[in-house]
């Protein structure tokens, strides 16, 4: 065999070997690289988050009281669940109120609880957080009517 | 209160990522095997000095078993994760081109004829290969299912012990192979018990922590910021301890101790989400491993082996270590393997991997860096990462927790094999006799190894599959609730 014949099958099984290696990358792209976008939304300075006093200016300007509550992006968009009186658990945990399919949501992560008729979001430490629009949810947050809350791929919005 | 009407949520709107891909892993299972095809060729062009007319041989027969592994997935996990049987076919391959390497060297050097495609260690490896196939197809055959497996956890963390302990209480004549005693062997029969100990013990671990992970995780005290367990929940992680570290003395073995014990703390840390536990886990190792190094020093007795294996690992270059029945020389030999291959190596079959004692087993990953350089040996490892990656992945994607803790275990239990063979072979750790999965010599390595592959795919059939029917993703319970739908309101449960 020749000298060059050699080299070229060296480095060509290598290259062959790396090429392997990305088109298994490529079949799996879509799920190595999702939920990077999500880095995107860290907190705003000005988020919504925080220590936000228990006002309803939300409340008192629609005047509209939430009724249901509404997958609208992610694995269970569609889902609808009517509002009562009761807290809502959000999580992957089979005893949530809301079991959502997320790889990116916690077992038990965010949940939503009524007072004086108006909606707050808590996150409950999840790993990922809880976004209320832009913004991180660092404690209980007034959830104002169509604003979607965030939890990984799936999003969700109070409708009256 | 009228909670929800399951009508409403309807059939769950299927996201564009259930698509089985079974296509894609026919493709990528045909290009490995060109490039296991393209292997031989350039080692037979470079050792024999001329491509045989049968070079495409063992190619062609690994093509043929790996089919139908594909076949029966297709028809038995539609939904398994596309890219794991390719990549384990490619190291599979690989290592048996390797294996077949070696058989052509020694022939060549004893000035024998080329040998047969099923001639020595290679040909044996291909035979193991078709077995392992078999067991994993038989596996992907009956448990159509993986939470069927939850049913016999008792009996399998049963066998698992015992399957740990058989070695350490045979006589040494049996069960002692280069100072470590792992093994049955019955004339030139040998297996390695352990490695199918994994399996069982993964499941098994799983099964527990399901039903105590509530009481392991919240019943906690905060100490200088992270969460110490109660003292009785600590039971069952000290029993494994002992275990681990009894195995340690007896089998003469870090790599298996830290790896049954790295197994069950990181099932631990995956049901809990503890980080305490990591910490409690890697302190208690570390101290009995460095109680054990210091009565190695001074008692000697059960302990002086490790002790020697550290002192070979803290000083292979010193001479006395070197020269030593024992000592250094396999360590360094491994080293100056890999040197010269440096970063694009020798290239296929020009190499000398002889020179390294055990370059079958333990050290193939030696003898193949020998050849492929940093380069190639990159690939590999990347290759690895990827298989343990989607593991993973099934493990967070799947419904149950019991699916999620075994998949977690066994992707979890193979990295950190690869990391303890690399990790001695490369001299971070101290050199442990583990196989490298896929890739070394021996039957009971590839067949435990095939065989954790087909649990990772039937969970990660069930992760991916449609989650509310079909797929082999039934629930159990029969009166369960499909996931889609809502839990009534009222009857929801806030742990503090």
């Amino acid at each position: 065999m020749p000298e060059f014949v050699l080299t070229v099958a060296r480095f060509g099984f290598l290259i062959l070997l790396w090429i392997f290696v990305f088109t298994v990358v490529g079949v799996i792209r879509r799920d190595l690289f999702a939920g990077v976008r999500s880095k995107s939304i860290v907190a705003s300075p000005r988020g919504v988050g925080g220590a936000v006093p228990e006002g309803r200016p939300a409340k008192a300007k629609r005047g509209k009281a939430a009724r249901q509550l509404v997958v609208t992006a992610g694995n269970l968009a569609g889902t609808r669940i009517t509002l009562g009186e009761a807290p809502i658990t959000i999580g992957r945990a089979e005893d949530s109120t809301l079991v959502i399919t997320d790889d990116f949501a916690s077992a038990r992560h965010a949940r939503l609880v009524p007072r004086d008729g108006q909606w707050f979001v808590e996150d409950v430490g999840s790993t990922n957080g809880t976004y209320l629009d832009r913004g991180k949810v660092s404690g209980p947050t007034p959830v104002p009517l169509g604003v979607p809350i965030r939890i990984g791929r799936t999003s969700l919005e109070l409708r009256p | 209160m009228p909670a929800s009407s399951p009508a409403s949520t309807g059939e769950m709107a299927r996201i564009p990522g259930m698509k089985t891909q079974r296509n894609a892993e026919l493709g990528l299972l045909a290009f490995a095997m060109v490039l296991v095809a393209a292997y031989g060729a350039t080692v037979e062009a470079s050792r024999i000095g001329e491509i045989t007319p049968t070079f495409w041989v063992p190619a062609a027969l690994l093509s043929i078993l790996f089919l139908g592994l594909h076949v029966v997935v297709r028809f038995t996990a539609p939904y398994a994760d596309p890219v794991i049987i390719p990549a384990v076919a490619l190291i599979n391959g690989l290592g048996v081109g390797f294996l077949r390497r070696l058989d052509i060297g020694d022939a060549l050097s004893e000035k024998l004829p080329v040998p047969g495609i099923f001639a020595g260690i290679g040909g044996r490896q291909l035979a193991w290969t078709l077995i392992s196939l078999i067991l994993a197809a038989i596996l992907l055959l009956v448990v159509r299912d993986h939470k069927i497996v939850s049913r016999y956890a008792y009996t399998l963390g049963l066998t698992g012990i015992v399957l740990v302990m058989i070695p350490a209480v045979l006589p040494g004549s049996i069960s002692e192979v280069n100072g470590a005693k792992l093994w049955i062997r019955i004339g030139s029969f040998s297996i390695q018990p352990g490695e199918f100990a994994k399996i069982a013990l993964v499941s098994f671990f799983a099964y527990y922590l399901v039903r105590k992970r509530e009481v392991l995780s919240l019943a906690s005290r905060r100490v200088l910021g992270i969460d110490l367990p109660r003292g009785r929940d600590l039971g069952p992680v000290v029993t494994v301890w002992l275990l681990s570290l009894l195995v340690l003395v007896f089998e003469k073995d870090l790599g298996t101790a830290l790896l049954y014990f790295g197994l069950f703390i990181v099932t631990l840390y995956v049901a809990t989400e503890r980080a305490s536990w990591l910490i409690i886990g890697l302190l208690l190792f570390f101290g009995g491993v460095y109680v054990a190094y210091l009565l190695g020093a001074s008692v000697g007795g059960p302990f002086a082996n490790f002790y020697d294996r550290a002192e070979v690992w803290l000083n292979p270059f010193d001479n006395a270590n070197y020269e030593r029945l024992g000592g250094s020389y396999q360590l360094v030999q491994g080293l100056l393997s890999l040197g010269t291959g440096g970063l694009f190596g020798t290239g296929p079959g020009a190499g000398s991997p002889r020179f390294v004692p055990e370059v079958q087993n333990d050290f193939i990953f030696a003898g193949m860096g020998e050849e492929i350089g940093l380069f190639g040996l990159s690939a590999l490892l990347v290759l690895y990462l990827l298989i343990v990656e989607r593991g993973l992945r099934s493990a967070l994607a799947v419904r149950d927790s019991f699916g999620k803790l075994v998949a977690g275990g066994l992707s979890f239990t193979l990295g950190l094999q690869i990391f303890v063979i690399l990790g001695g072979i490369t001299g971070l750790i101290p050199l442990t006799g583990q196989t490298t999965p896929f890739l070394s010599s021996g039957g009971s390595s590839l067949m435990a190894n095939w065989l954790l592959i087909a649990m990772l795919l039937r969970i990660s059939n069930a992760a991916r599959g449609p989650a509310a029917s079909g797929g082999g993703s039934d629930r159990s319970g029969g009166p369960k609730k499909a996931p889609t739908q809502l839990h009534g309101a009222m009857t929801e449960v806030i742990k503090p």
